[in-house]
């Protein structure tokens, strides 16, 4: 297996290009700007586009338009960019259409910070547009992941015609590791034109039509119901958690984050204590099943983000209130270290 | 012959086709409104229509079709 | 053999425009064009936000419905992805030339490889009449009950003469339905746009000065009175940008 060191955001825009992406639009903001940059450089190598545009609200409507004329495309953001899309974002998703949208979350919010965070969470899960919708989200935690997770999403966006984000953030978007692309296959940059895109009928099929307004209540009602058995199809076989088993104290966490309570919680076994970690690979749909799985003989949870606290709000939920979950969180910038985790770790084990 | 025919039902009674005839021919009719209601235009002499069409370039509803031969 | 008869690109159904509006005219001349271009089948349209919204059932071609104003980008998604397709816009004036100034702007300036039908009738339409950008100063709206005041509201864009300023316009005229010759002068005009990208010459927008009756108050004769009487002097007809081949 060869192995290249690259920049997180980087391997995430060459696995773009070998997923078979052939047009990308964007806007520069930190810190996914490596993304763009790189794009800019090998799309016209590839024969594909990259585009700056206007703004966030211009890129994401020019992914709209190529996603509807049937051309597997991508954007990317961080999180005001991202606020900034969700209009879009939420056309695409009412109009059914498969297209990859990357958050590199930085502090928020308003301008916040450019540095590492989490604070997009209940953006991604709950309100990335207006109306009756969810996006799929993947959660890298490795620049092996950010590759691996860009073809998955790709893939998922064309099984279930829906937008799908990866939310990664600061940290792995920056990061340099070393990487394989042995996963990717010729067939993975093929692209045939689906039936329903709207990109001249040729005068041998009726015309198509891309739209999400339905003036007809009975009709809209349909149109969602149908989307969210789709929803149901998604958590049924796309949903993902890696975790250890049988722990007494569950500790979970997603993306860079994951990285840092993976140390604390070996650091917590090495001590004697039966901690684990729980990691999402989605964050919605969530891993509900997995963490139940993972929290069969746990007393107690603990949930770290880079943020004041939005994932736990989904642990809560998938626990039913069964367990008790505690939060340790630091705001964009604050990359929370394995130490202080570490202690919130044994402070927990103390008071069981 | 016929060189003036209108899809009497479509037509929205707007007058636009009025003003567009240089023979001053085709004019609104109130006797009888159409299943949408409206009134509706028509060609008071279809001898004297020369089928210059001009009544149906200002036609916004593709109501007005014109025959030449 | 009809000599006039309904375009084949404008499906045979009744469209949901009041009576004597003028969007079935320029509706029906944009299908003219396509029928005469032969390129229904490598045609791909752009509904705006706006009384037009539902042209995707009355044009034949593949169709895309954008968000409010978001049309050029949404064009330029399409036109990148599918170069040798004919793409075009349809948009009103408070679609094109408010919410979605930065995005007309930037496909302009860019020289995007598009068409833009801009309908002007100095009102948003779908919404009850409120002031748009081409409100006339002292035009009466639901928004600017006591007339558009130039001191407060500012006043209107010209949007033919401001994009006329940028390198990438190939092609920018405006033009107006009040009638019939008029009217054929926009057909020309629109079949000037598509010819423009055709050869790929770059960004091509057609304005043009069209009639709200309902919301101006007015009968659809009285308002193509307006039109010629108020509009016409405010925006002067002609070419305003012709890139040589």
């Amino acid at each position: 297996m060869e192995k290249v060191l690259m920049k997180g955001n980087e391997a995430l825009a060459e696995a773009a290009i070998r997923a078979g992406c052939k047009c990308f639009f964007g806007y520069p903001i930190t810190p996914q700007n490596e993304i763009g940059a790189y794009l800019a450089k090998r799309m016209p190598k590839t024969g594909g586009v990259f585009l700056q545009a206007e703004s966030e609200i211009g890129a994401i409507n020019m992914v709209y338009g190529c996603a509807g004329s049937g051309v597997r495309c991508m954007t990317s953001s961080s999180s005001p960019g991202i606020s900034l899309k969700t209009e879009g974002i939420s056309y695409i998703a009412g109009a059914d259409l498969p297209c990859v949208i990357v958050n590199v979350q930085r502090g928020g919010p308003g301008l916040g910070s450019i540095q590492p965070s989490q604070a997009d969470y209940w953006q991604s899960t709950r309100a990335i547009g207006h109306g009756d919708i969810r996006v799929p989200v993947l959660a890298p935690s490795s620049v092996q992941e950010m590759v691996d997770m860009t073809k998955k999403a790709f893939s998922i966006a064309e099984e279930y015609l829906t937008p799908v984000m990866i939310l990664a953030d600061g940290v792995l978007g920056q990061m340099m590791e070393p990487v394989s692309f042995d996963n990717f296959e010729e067939s993975d940059a093929r692209v045939s034109e689906p039936p329903w895109a709207a990109s001249g009928h040729g005068f041998s099929r009726p015309h198509n039509i891309i739209n999400s307004l339905y003036l007809e209540p009975i009709e809209l009602e349909n149109v969602i119901k149908e989307r969210f058995e789709r929803y149901e199809k998604i958590k049924e076989k796309e949903t993902g958690a890696v975790y250890e088993k049988d722990a007494e104290i569950v500790v979970v966490a997603y993306g860079s984050t994951a990285r840092v309570v993976r140390s604390a919680v070996d650091m917590a076994r090495e001590n004697g204590i039966n901690a684990g970690g729980f990691r999402p690979l989605t964050l919605f749909p969530f891993p509900e099943k997995q963490l139940r799985d993972a929290c069969k003989n746990a007393r107690k949870v603990l949930v770290v983000e880079m943020s004041m606290g939005q994932m736990v709000d989904d642990v809560k939920l998938a626990l039913e209130c069964k367990l008790p979950v505690e939060f340790f969180g630091r705001t964009g910038g604050f990359v929370p270290n394995p130490e202080e985790i570490f202690n919130k770790i044994t402070e927990i084990k103390e008071g069981l | 012959m016929q060189r003036f025919i209108l899809d009497f039902d479509r037509c929205k009674g707007c007058e636009l086709c009025t003003t567009a005839c240089p023979k001053g021919i085709v004019k609104m009719q109130r006797e009888k409104l159409n299943k949408e209601g409206f009134i509706t235009a028509e060609c008071i002499n279809q001898d004297e229509c020369t089928s210059c069409a001009l009544c149906a370039v200002m036609c916004p509803d593709c109501v007005i079709t014109i025959n030449k031969n | 053999m009809p000599d006039f008869t309904r375009p084949k690109a404008l499906i045979d159904i009744p469209t949901h425009y009041c009576p004597g509006c003028t969007h079935g005219i320029i509706h029906r001349l944009v299908a003219e064009v396509i029928d005469e271009m032969g390129i229904e089948g490598d045609t791909i349209g752009v509904c705006p936000v706006g009384c037009s919204v539902l042209e995707y059932f009355y044009f034949g071609c593949d169709m895309m419905q954008a968000s409010h104003g978001r049309s050029p980008a949404v064009a330029t998604g399409i036109k990148r992805a599918h170069p040798d397709k004919f793409v075009f816009t349809y948009q009103g004036d408070g679609d094109l030339a408010a919410i979605g100034t930065g995005e007309t702007v930037h496909a302009a300036a860019r020289g995007e490889n598009i068409t833009i039908i801009f309908v002007n009738n100095t009102t948003y339409g779908m919404t009850g009449g409120q002031m748009a950008p081409t409100t006339l100063p002292g035009q009466i709206t639901q928004t600017t009950p006591y007339g558009r005041n130039i001191k407060t509201e500012g006043y209107p864009i010209r949007i033919c003469e401001m994009l006329s300023q940028l390198d990438g316009v190939a092609y920018a005229e405006r033009t107006s339905v009040h009638d019939p010759k008029s009217v054929l002068a926009t057909k020309k005009a629109i079949r000037k746009g598509f010819e423009v990208q055709k050869n790929k010459q770059g960004f091509s927008i057609i304005e043009i000065l069209s009639t709200c009756p309902t919301n101006w108050g007015m009968s659809p004769m009285k308002a193509i009175e307006r039109l010629k009487s108020d509009m016409l002097p405010y925006y002067p007809l002609g070419i305003y940008k012709e890139a040589g081949i």
